[in-house]
């Protein structure tokens, strides 16, 4: 058993180095943010700017990332509820082998294959065009802001789908059984019975992932870098082409409001978890 | 009804199917294919002349692939010289305020790192580190370590204590017992723990792409400036090479993360 001083110098060199990589720019991101270059001191102006010119974006940011958590959710249910209640020992064998897949694969990968897979000459219109359900010109391209969610679904379903099937399987199945001797169907079991349960396992797993989308990149810029598009790519743009670090910082500023909320319980989760007594 | 059920059930998988292997597909085809016009559906005509482009000794890909792995090895070093340390104090150790530390690992997780990323660009401009291999492997280490953390505190959380004792018991100096016991049993984990953060070192992009420019390009930089500039034969082989492991370390990551390291994760 290590000592209490022996534990401190143990952790010492993480959180030093997470202080210095971590916070330290964390807190520059804020000053930046909230620091007045014209004026000196402080003052609002980077937001104002940053809201005239990119607040379609902040709004388009919002409704992807959110409209894709939602979607990876109902997905995620889907996928572990057939898991846990499901009959068929074929189906779930191939379920089980199939929906992991994408789950490490990164984002930038992932973006380059919806890139050529969605365009409009893409193996996706190609498929439903040689099945005759889609005439060839009216195929269009999903590389817009479809695309996006279609990736972000894509990417992270496999990850949230993982936690939630792996919390449904751990569940007590008396009550499960009790449901479906008094006759409920197994959708109603799922939604009634099994999802209430998981629900902080869901939850936990979709803030990460919302977090995550919120400052992804490479998908944005690769599937559709045109107005309107993802305030990631306005904030490389600002820095790239300007060296606009008071504008770039405002929008990551509202990408930490944007998931501040959301951040908070799952905080709260994980005090409650790590503050467990073993 | 049953044969109606089981249909739906085909089709739907099939549906999914489709939906993950059909752009993986689409990739490999975009490898081989040497000529691929609109509009038709295959490529005019297939071959593996970008592969020799992208394995030729002098171009810049194979260049990104060492990069990219020489990056990810110094990584893996710097993550678990400070995680070890780290995971044994709060597994193991009386270290007060404990779930604090926790929560602070967790920290960099619960903010959109994009943000903070091109903080560190900045201040790394200030001292030289941006473009240098030690600048991009600190972001990396960054990210890597709430995993390595995390999955060292659990792993050494796992190790039964009663063994411990007993060769303490025996006459084992505390340093004879950590390493004789406490590290082989959390061995497995640790070793969880490397691959995982050198995997995402290997993919990661946003941190490179802000603080490796101009002088450092890692596979995935690589991939996107292909795919940008129009190159999907490039980009699609470069996306290949990094899919490859990915897929591989989700088929065997169970037999490194054993379910009884697994359920201290957070506790």
């Amino acid at each position: 058993m290590l000592s209490r001083r022996a534990s401190l110098f143990l952790i010492a060199p993480a959180v030093v180095l997470l202080g210095l990589l971590f916070l330290y720019p964390l807190s520059y991101s804020l000053i930046w943010a909230f620091s007045d270059e014209d004026l000196g001191g402080w003052g609002l102006q980077n937001f104002i700017k940053a809201w005239g010119l990119y607040s379609w974006d902040v709004l388009f940011t919002l409704i992807i990332v959110t409209l894709s958590t939602l979607i990876i959710g109902a997905m995620s249910v889907a996928i572990g509820g057939y898991l846990t209640l499901g009959e068929n020992r074929v189906a779930l064998t191939v379920l089980r082998t199939l929906y992991r897949w994408p789950l490490f694969i990164p984002f930038v990968v992932s973006a380059q294959l919806m890139r050529t897979f969605l365009a409009k000459n893409g193996m996706m219109n190609n498929i439903i065009t040689s099945t005759g359900l889609m005439d060839p010109l009216a195929a269009a391209s999903f590389l817009d802001w479809r695309g996006i969610v279609i990736t972000f679904v894509w990417k992270q379903t496999p990850f949230v789908a993982l936690l939630v099937a792996g919390a449904m399987a751990a569940l007590d199945r008396s009550t499960i059984e009790a449901a479906r001797n008094l006759g409920a169907g197994r959708l109603r079991i799922l939604l009634g019975i099994v999802v209430p349960q998981v629900g902080t396992t869901l939850m936990v797993g979709l803030i990460l992932s919302y977090v995550v989308m919120m400052s992804v990149l490479s998908v944005p810029l690769m599937i559709n870098a045109q107005t309107p598009t993802m305030i990631t790519v306005d904030m490389a743009w600002r820095i790239n082409a300007y060296s606009d670090y008071g504008v770039a910082n405002a929008l990551g500023f509202i990408t930490y409001a944007m998931t501040a909320v959301i951040a908070w319980i799952y905080l709260r989760q994980g005090v409650r978890e790590g503050g467990r007594p073993q | 009804m049953n044969i109606l059920r089981t249909s739906i059930i085909a089709v739907l998988l099939a549906l999914l199917a489709f939906a993950i292997f059909g752009p993986i597909t689409n990739l490999l085809i975009w490898s081989v294919a040497e000529t691929w016009y609109f509009p038709a559906k295959l490529p005019q005509s297939y071959g593996f002349a970008f592969w020799e482009r992208v394995f030729r000794p002098q171009g810049n890909a194979m260049e990104s692939l060492g990069n990219s792995v020489l990056i990810a090895v110094f990584t893996v070093i710097a993550s678990l010289a400070v995680a070890i340390p780290a995971g044994l104090a709060l597994g193991r150790g009386r270290l007060p305020w404990r779930s604090a530390f926790l929560l602070l690992f967790l920290l960099p997780q619960a903010f959109p790192s994009l943000a903070v990323h091109m903080n560190i660009a900045r201040i790394f401009y200030s001292l030289g580190l941006n473009g240098t291999y030690t600048g991009v492997v600190l972001v990396h280490t960054i990210q890597g370590l709430v995993f390595s953390v995390w999955i060292a505190t659990a792993a050494f959380s796992a190790v039964d204590r009663e063994l411990e004792e007993a060769a303490a018991n025996m006459g084992a100096s505390p340093f004879t017992v950590f390493r004789t016991i406490t590290l082989p049993l959390a061995l497995p984990g640790l070793m969880a723990s490397a691959i995982f953060v050198f995997l995402i070192s290997l993919d990661e992009f946003t941190g490179t792409f802000f603080v490796g420019v101009p002088d450092v390009t890692t596979m995935p930089l690589l991939l996107f400036t292909a795919s940008m500039e129009g190159n999907y034969q490039i980009a699609s082989i470069t996306a290949l090479i990094l899919l490859v492991p990915s897929v591989g370390f989700m088929l065997f990551i169970e037999r490194f993360l054993k379910a009884d390291v697994l359920a201290k994760v957070g506790s």
